[in-house]
């Protein structure tokens, strides 16, 4: 359990990213946890419950309330993702999600530049690993790979090593002077991102990484029904054993994609933020209780 | 057969016939990406280690061990020699198999040896072994120099802080998973 002292921060932490958000004119909202239809997504396992499934991400309805007219909007809540477990994994943990209608990628990089800065004078005491001077590092995938890897990111997707170089090569030297955003993935992983005007075959999709910890991934994005739907069936098509019939489009969601002109968002992993603001080395240690500390 | 999400520090999997055991463990995860499960794991037998990452639809066997009580005997060198309580047969393990366990053996006794294809790999000690004290300065009654611990040695040659009021010829237990005394034993 966290000790007094922290909760009093983790407090601090979660009212000013709200102040933060409230200033800059965002609207705050709650969607549903329990969905009976969720995303697919070829790597994220959602956990069942009672017939439909926990939240991996508030994405889908976040994007409908876009849709209804919400020009800004962002959200706190307990999202869940089955077998994911490690010093920087929980099942359960917190995210911080945003939103904002006619704008692109860049100006959520900016959003978290701003956010940082407001959170550094008013969560106490600080122990981020790494100076917030604006501008943040930037370094585009193909660059990062070119640096620290002995191959391109589509040599990498080909031989299917791309995240194991990633993880092994790339990750550990970002974000250790300040801030860091990878950005410009590779199409194919990013099914919920608008592809680049100039080059369609890169997504307009960021990452941000402080201390080689992943922290937030944003993008712009993608407002095509059509072209959505047949991601979803590739993402589908990824996922082994997956029954046919079972393969659900979430067409309300689909739907509403269809009134959205541009848009873009982010999901930034709260828990994770925290541990490193609070100088912690897992995030066992940051969340009001662990995993080992529930009653079984 | 076990799977990738069963991997964990201390968890014994076989490779190419061989039996390891793991040390370190991490977990990860790049965002949208594939879990990945990165092991450094040291073979109990040869000492050797290596590292590899593996996916979540990699399987493992589990290694063929047997523990098996035995009583320790004596050492020749850098081999000491056990015997099974059930059958009198007699094997040997090797100092550097024993590693820090050597700090702690006691003749005749009894521990928990571990084996891989009828080869001794690991022993288990007891958790708290008594060990009688055969080096220590003189504790002076009064003594309030404010030192909180001292160092003394034990009849296997370990040495370990102690507090300052243990003396030659004293019984101390000390947990063995740790290295740590505990408590000062009354004969």
């Amino acid at each position: 359990m966290l000790e007094i002292k922290m909760l009093h921060q983790r407090a601090a932490f979660f009212q000013a990213i709200r102040r933060f958000f409230q200033g800059q004119g965002f609207l705050e909202v709650d969607t549903p946890v329990r969905q009976p239809l969720v995303i697919p997504e070829q790597n994220i396992v959602p956990i069942p419950s009672a017939g439909h499934f926990l939240q991996s991400s508030p994405e889908l309805y976040m994007k409908r309330l876009l849709a209804g007219g919400c020009e800004k909007i962002f959200q706190i809540c307990h999202c869940f993702r089955s077998g994911e477990r490690g010093r920087l994994h929980l099942e359960e943990f917190v995210m911080l999600e945003w939103y904002r209608l006619d704008c692109g990628y860049t100006k959520l990089m900016g959003d978290c530049e701003c956010l940082f800065e407001f959170l550094e004078s008013r969560v106490t005491p600080w122990h981020f690993p790494v100076s917030l001077c604006t501008p943040w590092q930037r370094i585009t995938v193909e660059d990062a790979f070119h640096k620290y890897c002995s191959m391109t990111p589509a040599q990498a997707l080909d031989q299917g090593i791309f995240d194991l170089l990633l993880v092994e090569k790339v990750e550990a030297n970002l974000g250790d002077k300040t801030p860091t955003f990878l950005y410009d993935y590779p199409l194919e992983l990013a099914s919920l991102a608008r592809s680049k005007v100039e080059n369609p075959g890169i997504a307009e999709r960021f990452e941000l990484y402080v201390a080689g910890v992943e922290l937030a991934n944003g993008f712009s994005e993608l407002t095509d029904p059509v072209a959505q739907r047949a991601r979803f069936m590739e993402e589908y098509a990824g996922m082994e054993n997956f029954p046919e019939g079972e393969k659900k489009m979430p067409e309300l969601f689909l739907k509403d994609l269809g009134k959205i002109e541009s848009a873009a968002g982010i999901a930034m992993g709260l828990d994770r933020l925290f541990m490193l603001i609070s100088g912690q080395g897992s995030v066992d240690d940051a969340v009001t209780f662990a995993p080992d500390d529930l009653d079984v | 057969m076990l799977s990738a999400s069963d991997l964990r520090k201390g968890l014994k999997i076989q490779i190419d016939g061989q039996p390891y055991i793991i040390t370190h463990f991490e977990f990860s995860k790049p965002g949208k990406g594939q879990s990945l499960y990165r092991c450094k794991m040291r073979n109990m037998i040869t000492g050797n280690q290596f590292s590899q990452t593996y996916r979540s639809n990699e399987k493992f066997e589990k290694p063929a061990l047997e523990e098996r009580k035995m009583q320790y005997l004596y050492n020749q060198g850098d081999e000491y020699h056990f015997m099974d309580t059930e059958n009198y047969e007699q094997t040997f393990i090797t100092r550097e198999q024993l590693g820090e366990n050597v700090s702690f053996l006691q003749d005749n006794m009894e521990l928990d040896v571990l084996f891989f294809d009828e080869k001794p790999i690991d022993v288990t000690l007891p958790i708290f072994v008594n060990l009688v004290v055969t080096v220590a300065e003189p504790w002076a009654k009064g003594d309030t120099s404010g030192n909180d611990t001292k160092p003394v040695t034990v009849e296997t040659g370990y040495v370990l802080q102690v507090p300052p009021f243990v003396v030659e010829g004293d019984k101390i237990q000390i947990d063995t998973r740790t290295g740590a005394y505990v408590t000062r034993v009354k004969e």
